[in-house]
């Protein structure tokens, strides 16, 4: 029985997701403000080991990990909406590159489960 | 048990231990962060011995090509000497073969170096004013085709080193120089690519460097650059560019003034939205942007944007230097 990850197409697919996802990420109106003045290359690195996670590949973030590294964005204001609004975008770049809709749903329902370090909740 | 060696010191790399647990192990202590071989927080570079090549999975392949690695994801299987990535550790001797205006504020500085070194078009060196202060400026010159390093210095008023270069080096001085560094260089990875080369001001010399290395290596695929500022006068060596097109019929030069007056044979607007406005889909295309740091941001969003993936997008590595 493969791994979420080996049945997405493992790094492969990562690599492809990246630019798709956060392309829609830095032109989505609803959350685009929260990466103003960010290092682009530094940022693209993030969101392949974001991905990597949401694969159900090999990661180490924790929950602790997630708190710290979000932390000054709630100050700014990231809620529910905005998380809602990257778990579309999460979605919409797995459906455009015809990853099956259950494969889909569980690579939604990891980056689901973080949601609460994430908004430091 | 292979011995990794840093900074002077050897040390004994257990069975599956990476490179970065291995130093944590030690008390040294190496910038990290997922420690998945993902955010590259702890790129390192090696200095002798092979590094496994699932240490450099994701690197830009010209970090590659130098060497580079992720510690967390590097289980050494010989000896090696690795190092953090540091511009200019080692320092050469240079003589001052020439300084060449090339408009009001610009000249070249040709330097002879005695030890021959070893560098790609479009990479930087530092150059020594003195022990302490030094500026990093990029390559013009390509090996292959150039005897001399070559440099274009812009005259910073407050500048440190630039005045200095301008008013008072002479041909025939000798001054320090750095090893070259930077990974915003032509790689002859797909010779058939399209490659995009956006540049304002002295920006213009890695673009330079990287068009006519490619052109040497035989590039085929297509080559347009375009070069900004303010007014007609400010652009340089449209000359050598022209000919250069009139030469290579896959290299397209468009020089591009933002100011109001613009002359015949120049492109109106800033030369990143030019560019952009000319080539609307840069899916698959390489982008290079060198030159005012707000323009690089810029142009590196617009380049993104219009379809270019990240992993093709190389700039300046010291944009958000002060170039002074």
């Amino acid at each position: 029985m493969s791994s979420l990850y080996e049945k997405i197409g493992g790094e492969g697919a990562v690599n492809a997701a990246v630019d798709i996802f956060y392309r829609k990420v830095l032109k989505d109106d609803r959350i685009k403000q929260f990466f103003d003045g960010v290092d682009m290359d530094k940022q693209a690195s993030k969101q392949k080991a974001f991905l990597t996670m949401a694969f159900g590949g090999p990661h180490n973030y924790t929950g602790e990990d997630m708190r710290k590294g979000h932390a000054h964005l709630v100050k700014q204001g990231l809620n529910d909406s905005h998380f809602d609004a990257v778990m579309e975008n999460l979605g919409a770049t797995l459906m455009e590159l015809n990853v099956p809709g259950d494969l889909i749903a569980q690579a939604a329902a990891i980056a689901e489960s973080t949601r609460k370090d994430v908004l430091g909740k | 048990m292979p011995s990794i060696i840093y900074g002077g010191q050897s040390y004994q790399c257990k069975e599956h231990e990476s490179v970065l647990d291995c130093m944590t192990a030690h008390d040294v202590t190496i910038p990290s962060s997922c420690r998945a071989g993902l955010c590259q927080t702890c790129l390192m570079q090696a200095v002798t011995g092979k590094v496994p090549e699932v240490a450099q999975i994701g690197l830009k392949p010209t970090l590659a090509a130098q060497n580079y690695f992720l510690a967390c994801a590097c289980y050494p299987e010989e000896d090696i000497e690795v190092k953090l990535p540091s511009p200019g550790v080692g320092k050469y001797s240079a003589i001052v073969v020439d300084i060449n205006p090339l408009n009001a504020d610009i000249v070249c500085l040709e330097l002879s170096v005695g030890t021959k070194l070893k560098y790609k078009a479009g990479q930087f060196i530092n150059l020594h004013k003195d022990t302490v202060t030094a500026r990093s400026y990029s390559l013009a010159s390509v090996p292959e085709i150039d005897e001399h390093l070559h440099l274009h210095i812009r005259r910073l008023p407050d500048g440190q080193v630039s005045p200095w270069v301008h008013q008072a080096l002479k041909v025939g001085d000798s001054v320090d120089i750095s090893d070259a560094n930077g990974n915003c260089f032509y790689i002859a990875d797909d010779p058939d690519q399209s490659l995009l080369l956006i540049g304002t001001g002295s920006g213009l010399a890695p673009l330079y460097g990287i068009i006519r290395d490619a052109l040497v290596q035989g590039h085929r695929g297509a080559i347009k650059l375009y070069h900004g500022s303010k007014t007609a006068e400010s652009l340089y060596m449209s000359d050598e560019l022209r000919s250069l097109a009139a030469r290579y019929p896959n290299f397209a030069y468009t020089p591009c003034v933002s100011g109001h007056s613009v002359p015949h044979g120049f492109a109106s607007g800033r030369a990143h939205d030019v560019a952009i406005r000319e080539n609307q889909d840069l899916a698959g295309w390489r982008v290079f942007l060198c030159g005012h740091p707000e323009m690089v941001a810029t142009g590196k969003r617009l380049a993104f944007f219009a379809g270019a993936s990240m992993r093709d997008i190389y700039s300046d590595p010291f944009v958000s230097m002060a170039k002074v």
